[in-house]
């Protein structure tokens, strides 16, 4: 059994505009010792999804399923999930200054943690093993820089202190929420080495929440792409950076700017992504998708699997054949998309290939 | 469009828009108390030159306090310079007062990070464009909303959109607001200071080839300054490398980027993720020890020594200067007593175990 199963989470929030539907019933699970990436823009949903598992996202409707070691986060009082949050299951989360006190010491901190989960602990056996900690994640001298605050370390010391401070009860999971996006190129290699290096060491399993790419390719094991609240495509990460299947994440792939195309044309995702309170009818890509089809406007895809045994899973009507971005399979797509297109997409389609940033990168 | 070909051109002094001699930026830091004596410099740019071509894209890059965004600002003429000389078309535009100033304004123009933050919400975006056709006296009424339409046109926001306000729209759209508006008095530079980080990777790259049209088309120079090293491959013709207010490396991209000289820029190439896992797999990462220090008290000799993989005796001792190494075209410039060589391998700051 996963270490975390997540079954058809929803989390929507009612405001004075309607109901912002955050996340649209999403599955996924982790095993100990991997590392799943989930990768997506901004209001794709995928903070609000491991947010809700710890219960800090205050004032949504959940529902769904999550069980952890056996236990469902979303059935359990506060108190009880207090108990978990911290010990077994650990947040790092982007911005390491907001995420610590600035008027106690960091070692205070760390030490504050380990007392509040094990009350047994005395004060100098929680600061020694506060010393121990920082050491373990790469701050010199950590006998005296666990007297300082948290101003006196720069950003990538400040994200090792949260590290730290993470692994201080040994949890089962940790997830990191856009660890390294504040940090500098080389202090965020840094931290991306030291977490693989803990993660290898105690076999925790690793929930890696980014909008960056190449995160992913550095550290995932399998990759979740999130669009508009739903799972677009899951699958391992060789798959989806070599044979992606739904037409977001090629997007993505696309647009990046990389060695082999670069000073050439970047082909990017044409619009905006929507408004989560008034999402687009059927596929909530269609309005932006190069290839969207008649079934598209009216019917919501679901997760399907397109190949390596079922591991692989996508959320488009394309065939499992149209798979990858070898000439062979968008000659598949294309033909599929002809086929599968008339008047009503044919309409869309025509204004998605109007917009300036199109550059006929669209089938019309 | 070719983007390597420039820098053979380099010696055509026709071609020089923008020539940047030995700036230098302190700023005093002052102690407490009633009086306040200046305590300190931060050298936030420290001896700095380069050159900026008509119709082409220097990309600078470094990590946060290595002073790219003070230089940008000292060649804007946003901030005094404390020493050094800015030359616009072979005019010495260094320190020149407000009114002096005035006409080159025109030509030098400023797109910035932040979208939300560079536009006052307060006003519309049809005003906001306009803005500089109110601060030159260009135009008015009629044919400024005109030229403000034409504008938003171009850089494809919808010009029915005048009269709206900055919040109703996207980050994308903003950024393209921005560079309506620095694009108004068709300048001839413009800095772009991080332009796409604060933007969605598919946005992002909306941004970046609508930067690149607009380049073709008006034979706009940029100076972009990024930290993203792929996205300053895809734009720039040229590359200079800062690190804590000096040159690490400078000079056409191809070189810069395929055989890094400088052992910091080859760190910051290791360390940057690509989306190819793949290649993450396959190459060596020079992980650094570290962080950057203090600008205001920097390391002796060669800056970058306390962290460099190769540093020696010499590098604590003498400060390198910026040359070409021999073998090296003479345009490839980098600031080490020991160069990297092809094919080094520079994996004594420890190696990164891959999956």
């Amino acid at each position: 059994m996963s270490l975390l199963e997540v079954t058809d989470l929803r989390v929507g929030f009612p405001t004075s505009d309607g109901l912002v539907r955050a996340v649209r019933g999403v599955s996924f699970s982790v095993e100990s010792g991997r590392t799943l990436g989930i990768v997506g823009e901004s209001g794709s949903g995928k903070t609000v999804l491991t947010q809700t598992l710890l219960g800090l996202a205050p004032g949504g409707q959940i529902s769904g399923k999550a069980l952890f070691d056996g236990t469902d986060l979303l059935s359990l009082r506060p108190d009880e999930l207090q108990k978990i949050r911290g010990a077994q299951i650990a947040v790092i989360f982007q911005d390491p200054l907001t995420s610590l006190h600035p008027l106690y010491k960091v070692g205070w901190q760390i030490a504050e943690m380990i007392r509040a989960h094990e009350p047994s602990t005395s004060k100098s056996q929680a600061t020694a093993r506060a010393v121990d900690l920082l050491g373990r994640v790469g701050i010199p001298r950590p006998a005296e820089r666990v007297n300082d605050y948290p101003h006196q370390f720069s950003g990538g010391m400040r994200q090792r202190v949260m590290i730290a401070m993470a692994i201080s009860l040994a949890p089962k999971l940790i997830i990191a929420d856009e660890p390294t996006t504040a940090l500098d190129a080389t202090v965020q290699a840094q931290i991306l080495d030291l977490l693989l290096r803990l993660q290898q060491e105690s076999q925790t399993a690793l929930i890696m929440i980014t909008h960056d790419l190449g995160v992913v390719a550095d550290i995932a094991d399998d990759v979740m792409v999130m669009y508009a609240g739903r799972a677009a495509e899951k699958a391992t990460k060789h798959d989806i950076f070599y044979a992606p299947h739904h037409p977001y994440t090629k997007g993505l792939l696309e647009s990046i700017p990389n060695s082999s195309a670069a000073g050439g044309r970047l082909r990017p995702i044409t619009g905006q992504p929507p408004s989560l309170i008034n999402l687009p009818s059927g596929c909530a890509f269609h309005p932006r998708c190069a290839y969207v089809m008649d079934r598209c406007l009216t019917e919501e895809p679901r997760l399907v699997a397109v190949g390596d045994a079922g591991m692989h899973r996508s959320a488009c009507f394309l065939p499992p054949t149209a798979l990858g971005v070898t000439q062979e399979a968008e000659a598949e797509r294309k033909r599929v998309v002809v086929q599968g297109r008339s008047d009503a997409a044919a309409k869309v389609a025509e204004e998605i290939a109007e917009r300036p940033e199109a550059e006929g990168s669209v089938i019309a | 469009m070719p983007r390597d070909t420039g820098a053979l051109e380099a010696s055509l002094s026709d071609e020089v828009l923008v020539q940047v001699d030995n700036l230098v930026k302190y700023f005093p830091v002052r102690g407490g108390g009633l009086i306040s004596r200046t305590i300190g410099q931060v050298q936030a740019v420290d001896g700095v030159s380069l050159t900026l071509r008509r119709g082409q894209t220097m990309g600078l890059v470094g990590e946060t306090g290595c002073g790219k965004s003070t230089l940008a600002r000292c060649i804007a003429g946003l901030i005094p310079i404390t020493s050094g000389k800015v030359t616009f078309e072979g005019r010495d535009i260094t320190n020149l007062s407000r009114r002096a100033m005035q006409p080159f304004r025109r030509e030098i123009q400023m797109i910035f990070q932040d979208p939300y933050g560079s536009l006052n919400p307060r006003r519309r975006v049809g005003s906001i464009i306009g803005e500089p056709f109110a601060i030159h006296h260009i135009s008015s009424g009629e044919q400024r909303k005109r030229a403000v339409q034409e504008l938003m046109e171009r850089v494809g926001l919808n010009p029915e959109h005048f009269n709206r306000f900055p919040a109703e729209f996207s980050g994308g759209q903003r950024q393209r607001i921005g560079v309506a508006r620095a694009l108004a008095l068709r300048p001839k530079l413009i800095i772009c200071d991080e332009p796409v980080s604060a933007l969605d990777v598919s946005i992002q790259a909306q941004v970046l080839n609508l930067l690149a049209d607009l380049q073709d088309d008006f034979g706009l120079a940029y100076l972009f300054i990024a930290h993203d090293l792929e996205v300053v491959r895809h734009v720039s013709h040229d590359v200079t490398v800062m690190y804590l207010g000096r040159i690490a490396e400078q000079g056409p991209k191809t070189p810069v980027y395929e055989s890094p000289r400088h052992p910091y820029t080859a760190a910051l190439l290791s360390a940057a993720p690509a989306a190819d896992p793949d290649a993450a797999q396959a190459r060596q990462r020079i992980i650094l020890t570290g962080d950057v220090p203090s600008p205001i008290n920097p390391p002796s000799g060669c800056r970058f020594h306390p962290r460099c993989p190769k540093a020696q005796g010499l590098c604590s001792e003498a400060e390198p200067e910026l040359q070409s190494k021999p073998g090296d075209p003479a345009v490839h410039l980098t600031a080490c007593h020991f160069p990297v060589q092809d094919g080094e391998i520079l994996a004594r700051a420890g190696r990164r175990q891959s999956r």
